[in-house]
């Protein structure tokens, strides 16, 4: 396929060569699925568009090609820079984005006359193909192009993402699929997932980045986050480059590390603030900024790490520990958008611990490896949902379904007992107790199944979706009603009138709740508390980890800093430094507690994981635990009573107790709840109506507790738990780290809390034991308060 | 363990389940049981529960019965999420319950989700006097009341539980239904309720009481 005449010729005129891998995708152009995997700046969104803009060029009716982004902000940039060659090169090309911003009449004008090429999201995607019409909107279309589809292939979105895929394609067979990739460390597995019939096309990578760790004067605290330590060195970096993006891993520390980055810019350096929590004009605003060139620097979070293109990006700054390779390599990617021009990144580490992480991911970045988990089959919620889906836009045969959802990657190798299970949920609820015979929600009518009550389905539409947000409030300044952000539920409950936090990098003072909105003033003269933000917990990476361990061995440390360099030689000194073939444990008393330090690096998930089922083992012998803390390098555990021996740390022990503990801990509550909501047992709308504490409505746990007393074997149950093992449970990198370190366990007595233990003692994310311990702990606070008040 | 407390010349028992027993009146009281709840929300075509909340109610109910041994029980309101849930218990739940109202004076006082008359027998009332005590849905002013409606829970140092609110005058239940949701007890129309010095009595595997405020 060639580029019509008058593109190519607008292409010269601007002084544009293609690249080889965009003329490598229009000969490709007849291929039923691609995968491009290429460096940021490559051009790869329009390497994906140039097999729709030949085609196109010469006239289509109707819908054409549906562009996928997992980024709302990226459709409507997309559409900004996909007009200019459509109307430079004066092509009859319609181009219009839709995504949940899109307007209640411009969405049901795009239905009933939708543009040649429509810019949407996943979700926005769903929504489309539960409406009756959607055989019609789609019947045309001959192309799909799926953006940063390495992001979406890590979440459920796109395995959600992949069954509506299959549903097109039964729509509208002989559907080409084109997949947009950055560095990936396993592409055929991610080919697998596009498609089936998908090939691989790499681009040139680029030349290597230039990438150091940032060495302040002043050394890194010693746990916690946010790197406020380093913030005059930041700014000199700023001040030496054009355009920085300074990532974080939270979007709290993203607004905490911003606030005091504008106390200490005397400079007054243009600097903006970009993260999810923030309402929508407040991050348009900066985009704009930014893209006008108006910024020297964006503090920002995940919600920049895909997507919009600015040249100008000449600095990435990442601020703590990247936890993972792959995302460190995309997201240093961010500098720099011209092809074959080295990124420039910078990493600093928030605390002692990071420091050792960081010098591993640098050395990793350099040796050119990857680290990634392979995900397992696709998660049965999602098949709920979009069953469920699928019977609002009409009626369908089972086994028709049952086709079709295999052909999608993730789905594959669904089997039929599993699909039937999964529609059988989805119309009855799935019950051992046959309950709702009349009130099912799906039934059979003319062989086909389609919704009891029709009206259902509006409802239905609301739930939609595969990401959940912990519940959150607006925030907005009192009487004028501007949206500032969101914050969590739990959080505002915390609030009292006249406290304060900070909101968009200003502090704002808490005035009151309204209609389930925070209102607040501005007050900058105080210091604020914190919003606690939903941040995502990633564990650190296997290799990562096992580059630390290594790191440790060594002799003597001339690559880290002075300060780190003489922790870990005190800590050798006082105790031991962890060993990847050994597992240390140390014990020690500190504060009139009991502590125990297990050094298993297998992550933050794991370490939890690990956290709770010592205790559960620690309580069960008397020991009379009462917390513990986890980070991704070692788990700290309290209590009244010292551990005498590492029996313990036995596989099959362990394995037993995670059996009974599975059932009843709240990581299990917490993955059901998310399931459930996913799989359309609990609505997280209704109506517009919010269901919110407030309402008395009753916790999905009680759910919970109620399918294990009767119905132990229900699918929820069977999904949660192979969810929680895989995700938040993590048990296999405890088996791994078992596996690996066999008999060698150093349970090491100390008579003084350790360097290496001290920092985890500042550590936020305290679990509390639900045993003896506390029990006691909790009837003494409550004679306590009764003395206090007078009443005991 | 139960937690032990006056109201007048009563003397009462807060039990670890939600319900409160007077010994003297061998009387078990318990509030908002709200039968049927899941099978409510099926029939407005929302999500489909899972169906067991009535027996484990039932079966909560049952416990407290053999071991108070009481001979006199007052449901006091909301006992069944609609009227169309007390038409269609199932069989099974249905013949436990008349299996549990056998051989006992058993009274329904009337709820706001559950007014009217019920098919299964027991006195039906929208208050109940037992010496000084009303024993009535929802609170008033008067002296010597037990009331439900509310569900009020409370939170001490590692739990958060339905709980009982006391104070001189009156007695506030927990919701002893499976599927119930609560309003905190420093909620203004709780507060409003109650007495300054009123108390929370926490349930769980033991009654806690902590202050109300």
């Amino acid at each position: 396929m060639h580029l019509p005449p008058t593109l190519s010729a607008w292409f010269d005129a601007q002084g544009w060569s293609l690249h080889p891998h965009q003329l490598a995708m229009l000969d490709r152009a007849q291929d039923p699925a691609t995968l491009l995997i290429a460096p940021t700046g490559g051009g790869k969104t329009l390497a994906g568009f140039l097999p729709s803009l030949a085609e196109l060029a010469v006239g289509y009716q109707g819908l054409h090609t549906l562009y996928i982004s997992p980024l709302k902000a990226l459709t409507a940039d997309i559409r900004r820079n996909l007009r200019r060659p459509v109307e430079g090169a004066n092509l009859p090309i319609r181009i219009e984005d839709r995504t949940g911003d899109t307007s209640y009449t411009q969405r049901r004008r795009q239905r009933a006359d939708p543009p040649h090429i429509l810019l949407t999201t996943p979700e926005s995607l769903a929504l489309l193909l539960t409406y009756p019409d959607a055989a019609k909107v789609f019947a045309g279309l001959q192309r799909v192009i799926i953006d940063e589809i390495h992001a979406l292939a890590e979440s459920k979105r796109g395995d959600q993402l992949m069954l509506q895929l299959a549903r097109l394609e039964a729509i509208a067979p002989g559907l080409r699929r084109i997949g947009l990739s950055a560095t990936v460390e396993d592409p055929p597995a991610l080919a697998r997932f596009l498609s089936p019939k998908a090939q691989v096309l790499l681009a040139d990578p680029g030349p290597d980045p230039d990438i150091q760790m940032l060495v302040p004067p002043m050394p890194p605290p010693w746990a916690g986050g946010g790197g406020k330590y380093a913030i005059p060195a930041i700014l000199d970096q700023v001040k030496a480059h054009r355009i920085t993006l300074i990532f974080h891993n939270t979007r709290a520390q993203a607004e905490i590390f911003f606030h005091n980055l504008w106390l200490a810019n005397e400079d007054l350096l243009p600097i903006g603030i970009h993260h999810g929590s923030l309402a929508r004009e407040q991050r348009e605003r900066v985009e704009a900024a930014m893209v006008a060139g108006q910024l020297r620097a964006v503090v920002c979070t995940g919600s920049l790490d895909l997507g919009l293109d600015w040249g100008d990006v000449d600095l990435v700054i990442q601020v703590g520990a990247p936890k993972n390779i792959k995302r460190l390599v995309q997201r240093i990617g961010r500098a720099n958008h011209r092809y074959n021009a080295p990124s420039k990144a910078l990493l600093v580490p928030a605390n002692r611990f990071e420091v050792v992480e960081c010098q591993a991911a640098l050395e990793a970045v350099k040796a050119h490896t990857l680290d990634g988990e392979p995900r397992g089959p696709g998660p049965r919620d999602v098949l709920c949902q979009h069953i469920l889906a699928t019977a609002c836009a009409g009626p369908f045969g089972a086994a028709a379904l049952y086709a079709e959802v295999t052909t999608a990657g993730p789905y594959a190798a669904l089997t039929q007992p599993e699909f039937d299970a999964s529609l059988d949920f989805v119309a009855t609820g799935g019950y051992a107790l046959r309950a709702y015979d009349r009130w099912q929600r799906l039934m059979i009518r003319d062989g086909k199944w389609t919704l009891r009550d029709p009206r259902a389905a509006a409802v239905i539409r609301q739930n939609l979706g595969t990401i959940i947000d912990i519940e959150t409030l607006k925030v907005a300044l009192k009487g004028r009603g501007a949206p500032l952000g969101e914050i969590e539920e739990s959080f505002a409950a915390t609030l009292t009138p006249g406290d304060t936090f900070l909101m968009g990098g200003e502090v704002v003072r808490f005035s009151g709740l309204r209609d389930l909105t925070v209102e607040v003033t501005r007050d900058p003269g105080r210091p604020p508390k914190v919003a606690v933000f939903n941040g995502t917990k990633f564990a650190t990476s296997t290799e990562l980890s096992d580059r630390i361990l290594r790191i440790l061995q060594q002799d003597s440390w001339p690559d880290l800093p002075l300060h780190t360099a003489q922790w870990l030689t005190h800590q050798r000194e006082v105790s031991r430094l962890p060993h990847p073939d050994r597992l240390l444990v140390e014990s020690f008393p500190h504060d009139g507690r009991e502590h125990l330090c297990i050094y298993g690096f297998a992550g933050r998930n794991a370490q939890q994981t690990l956290g709770l089922l010592v205790t559960k083992e620690m309580e069960s012998m008397g020991l009379d635990p009462l917390g513990f803390v986890a980070t991704d390098y070692a788990t700290l555990i309290w209590g009244l009573q010292p551990l005498q021996d590492t029996a313990l740390f036995c596989k099959t022990r362990l394995a037993d107790g995670l059996e009974t503990w599975l059932a009843g801990n709240a990581v299990m509550k917490r993955t059901f709840r998310n399931t459930a909501t996913i799989a359309g047992l609990i609505e997280r709308n209704n109506q517009g109506r919010r269901t919110t504490g407030r309402q008395a409505t009753f916790s999905s746990d009680i759910l919970y507790d109620t399918l294990r007393r009767f119905d132990p074997d229900h699918l929820l149950l069977s999904i949660t738990r192979d969810e929680a093992m895989r995700g938040l449970v993590d048990f296999g990198r405890i088996e791994a780290l078992l596996d690996r370190v066999g008999p060698r366990i150093d349970l090491i007595r100390l008579p003084r809390i350790t360097p290496l233990a001290a920092p985890l003692m500042l550590e936020p994310g305290v679990v509390p034991i639900q045993g003896k311990g506390r029990e006691r702990l909790a009837s003494d606070a409550a004679r306590q308060l009764l003395r206090d008040a007078g009443l005991g | 363990m139960s937690y032990s407390f006056p109201l007048g010349t009563a003397q009462l028992q807060a039990l670890p389940s939600g319900a409160l027993y007077w010994a003297e009146k061998s009387l078990l009281v318990v509030s908002d049981l709200h039968f049927g709840k899941s099978d409510r929300l099926a029939r407005r075509g929302g999500a489909l529960l899972p169906p067991y909340e009535t027996r484990a109610t039932l079966m909560k109910l049952d416990h407290d019965l053999t071991t108070t041994a009481a001979r006199r029980v007052i449901c006091l309101g909301d006992s069944f999420d609609d009227l169309t849930a007390a038409g269609e218990m199932v069989e099974e739940d249905s013949l436990w319950l008349t299996r549990l109202m056998a051989g006992r004076d058993w009274t329904w006082i009337e709820g706001n989700h559950d007014a009217g008359p019920l098919a299964l027998g027991g006195t039906h009332l929208a208050v109940l006097r037992v010496g000084a005590v009303t024993f009535r849905h929802i609170a008033t002013a008067e002296i010597y009341e037990i009331s439900g409606h509310y569900h009020p829970k409370a939170r001490l140092p590692g739990r958060t539980a339905p709980c009982f609110l006391m104070d001189a005058a009156r007695v506030i239940m927990p919701a002893y239904g499976a599927y119930t949701g609560g309003l905190y007890c420093d909620h203004p129309d709780l507060q409003a309720l109650m007495q300054p010095r009123a108390l929370a009595v926490l349930t769980g595997p033991t009654c806690l009481a902590r202050p109300m405020r």
